[in-house]
């Protein structure tokens, strides 16, 4: 138990940190703190697939894309649409969708699994790419960001970078300590045995195909969470946040980091877009940067080998030691 | 659809599957066999075609650059089965998927450092520079009928080498239960490095010989593994039987599609996989 309060007393540290950071008042660096915090949130939806549920999809990007997609058409053309109804609309497509398919998708197992949700995503993807409802291959701008007014009063500019940047640290707590929750309650522990032993869930009574399109829904309107923000952040939507790479990128930000911890996959976004940063960084490496892929390659490839747990297995060892074989769930 | 017309593109779409099927069957024999994972395999698809560019460039003939570029990505091929793939035997498949990944990254690397980021065209053999008239405007390329022929013989040396030989049948012994193989006497270790290679080979020979027609560029591994994957899929893991029929399914309904209904040609092969999965989810020819 004591090590479980060392990961929450590093997240707090961290949590204070980011709230702290706009005082450098850079653009530069709060658009890509933004941008890395947008990914945290992404991540951590899957690990609750991946890490929680045993279910390894190869087609998050959907969801993410398809949020993106639902607020870039329901806002008017050059007005600013509500936050209000648009998040809670672009989340629920999200959620229909993860429902239909979820129903088809969760009738394979294992590397069929990984298949078939790649094979859904990639319809979305051809959908937005070849036909002209969403703009084509050009995609659509948001050219004004979404506002939240109460009562006349604007609550949030969300043209403000510090305060997107506030939402989306806020967003990101929240889903973490909404994960938590959720995965500490019966329901949670419900996913782990599954993830476990299926067969042994059933037999003791558990509809565990129920419980695996609860928890296939609720990820897929998470990871639709993620994807609004990212709209919100970049003011446009393209086919290519539908695509495979970013399915693939936020499943190796979940590895990467060590799956089934939830913080885990937070690290993992942090190490996987800063690391990109630091290494593509032609002022800081030189000409090498513009070979930035080699060494993230290589970095990716002893992470594999070494890290059997991910960068988060790195305090988890530590804390192992620690706590004296205190079990760590 | 004059019948010239739909010859061409029934025979377009077998030289695609028969391609496919090159890079699908090592894919499918590295998974069903050795059980990893391998997303890097569409890069040996591209190594493959920068090697035939890049010697066919020094020897002046793809003839010459096939033959000294297949034993180099057998070499490969060994290589990183000893370096890295042995570590992986028996692991979670998503440390399979994290260091495949991290290998596209590097292969993707190498290739920009080693041969640049532009695109390259590399010329049709002479031997095979003709075309076949159908009609008055309309002709077939040999090479692609090569292309076919070549597949075909090769799909027939990979079901025969599977099927009639010594080392098949180690493969196969290999696969169906490790231990039991191992402890007959069989050095697993050596199979294992041999069908790692051949997957190698395979794929990157797949490379070489439709560089004249794909033409040699930046990226043009990542398209192919993932039809491949959906090749495996549909096929049933570990079965060539299986990546066979699939890889002629999904050439077929690629070409085809894109000229009955162009707009919703790019989803037509996921919407087949998804159909198969749903109706068999375990594959065509599936053992499981």
């Amino acid at each position: 138990m004591r090590a479980l309060r060392l990961a929450e007393l590093l997240l707090l540290l961290l949590f204070a940190l980011l709230a702290l950071f706009p005082l450098i008042d850079s653009t530069f660096y709060t658009q890509l703190i933004t941008k890395v915090m947008i990914m945290a949130i992404f991540a951590m939806s899957l690990d609750l697939l991946v890490g929680y549920t045993g279910l390894v999809s190869f087609g998050h990007a959907a969801y993410f894309g398809l949020s993106g997609y639902v607020l870039a058409l329901v806002a008017p053309q050059y007005e600013a649409v509500s936050l209000w109804w648009s998040l809670p609309a672009a989340m629920l497509v999200c959620a229909l969708f993860a429902l239909i398919t979820g129903i088809l998708v969760l009738r394979t197992k294992g590397i069929y699994f990984i298949m078939v949700t790649l094979a859904f995503a990639q319809m979305v993807f051809f959908v937005f790419h070849d036909t002209k409802f969403g703009g084509g291959s050009d995609g659509i701008y948001i050219y004004a960001k979404p506002t939240l007014v109460i009562a006349g009063f604007q609550v949030l500019n969300l043209e403000k970078l510090n305060q997107l940047f506030y939402l989306v640290l806020i967003i990101m707590a929240a889903v973490y300590l909404l994960l938590r929750r959720i995965l500490g309650s019966t329901f949670g522990r419900a996913l782990l045995g599954i993830k476990e032993n299926e067969h042994r869930m059933r037999a003791l009574g558990f509809p565990t195909f129920g419980y695996k399109l609860s928890s296939y829904v609720l990820s897929g309107a998470l990871g639709g969470l993620a994807g609004y923000l990212a709209a919100v952040q970049y003011g446009f939507v393209n086919p290519e946040i539908l695509s495979w790479h970013q399915s693939g990128a936020v499943l190796m930000m979940v590895i990467m980091g060590g799956m089934g911890t939830l913080y885990g996959p937070v690290v993992g976004a942090f190490a996987f877009v800063l690391l990109q940063e630091v290494l593509s960084d032609q002022g800081f490496l030189g000409p090498v940067a513009k070979h930035w892929q080699l060494a993230m390659g290589i970095f990716v490839i002893l992470v594999a080998l070494y890290l059997p747990q991910g960068l988060a297995g790195l305090l988890r060892r530590r804390k192992a030691e620690a706590s004296d074989g205190s079990s760590d769930a | 659809m004059s019948f010239a017309f739909f010859l061409i593109q029934l025979l377009n779409g077998m030289q695609y599957g028969l391609l496919l099927f090159l890079v699908a069957s090592g894919l499918t024999l590295i998974f069903g066999i050795m059980g990893i994972i391998n997303l890097a395999h569409g890069s040996f698809y591209m190594v493959g075609a920068y090697l035939a560019w890049s010697l066919a460039g020094m020897t002046g003939s793809l003839t010459a650059a096939i033959l000294i570029g297949i034993p180099l990505t057998v070499v490969l091929g060994m290589f990183l089965e000893w370096l890295l793939m042995r570590r992986l035997y028996g692991r979670d498949h998503l440390y399979q998927v994290l260091l495949t990944y991290g290998l596209i990254l590097v292969f993707e690397e190498m290739r920009s450092i080693l041969w640049g980021d532009d695109v390259y065209g590399v010329k049709v053999p002479d031997l095979l520079n003709h075309s076949i008239a159908l009609t008055e405007n309309l002709s077939y390329p040999v090479y692609r009928l090569g292309i076919s022929a070549v597949c075909l013989l090769l799909a027939a040396g990979l079901y025969f080498l599977i099927k009639h030989t010594r080392l098949g049948m180690m493969i196969r012994a290999g696969a169906s239960n490790r231990e039991m193989a191992q402890s007959l006497g069989i050095n697993i270790k050596l199979v294992y490095t041999l069908v790692f290679a051949l997957g190698v080979a395979l794929a990157a020979f797949a490379g070489m010989i439709n560089a004249p027609v794909s033409s040699v560029y930046p990226g043009m591994g990542a398209q192919v593994l993932i039809i491949c994957f959906v090749i495996v899929v549909i096929g049933g893991i570990g079965s060539v039987k299986g990546a066979m029929a699939a890889s002629i399914m999904i050439g077929m309904a690629d070409t085809f599609g894109q000229i009955l209904v162009p707009e919703v040609a790019g989803m037509i092969v996921y919407l087949l996989m998804a159909v198969v999965l749903v109706w068999r989810p375990e594959g065509l020819f599936g053992r499981i």
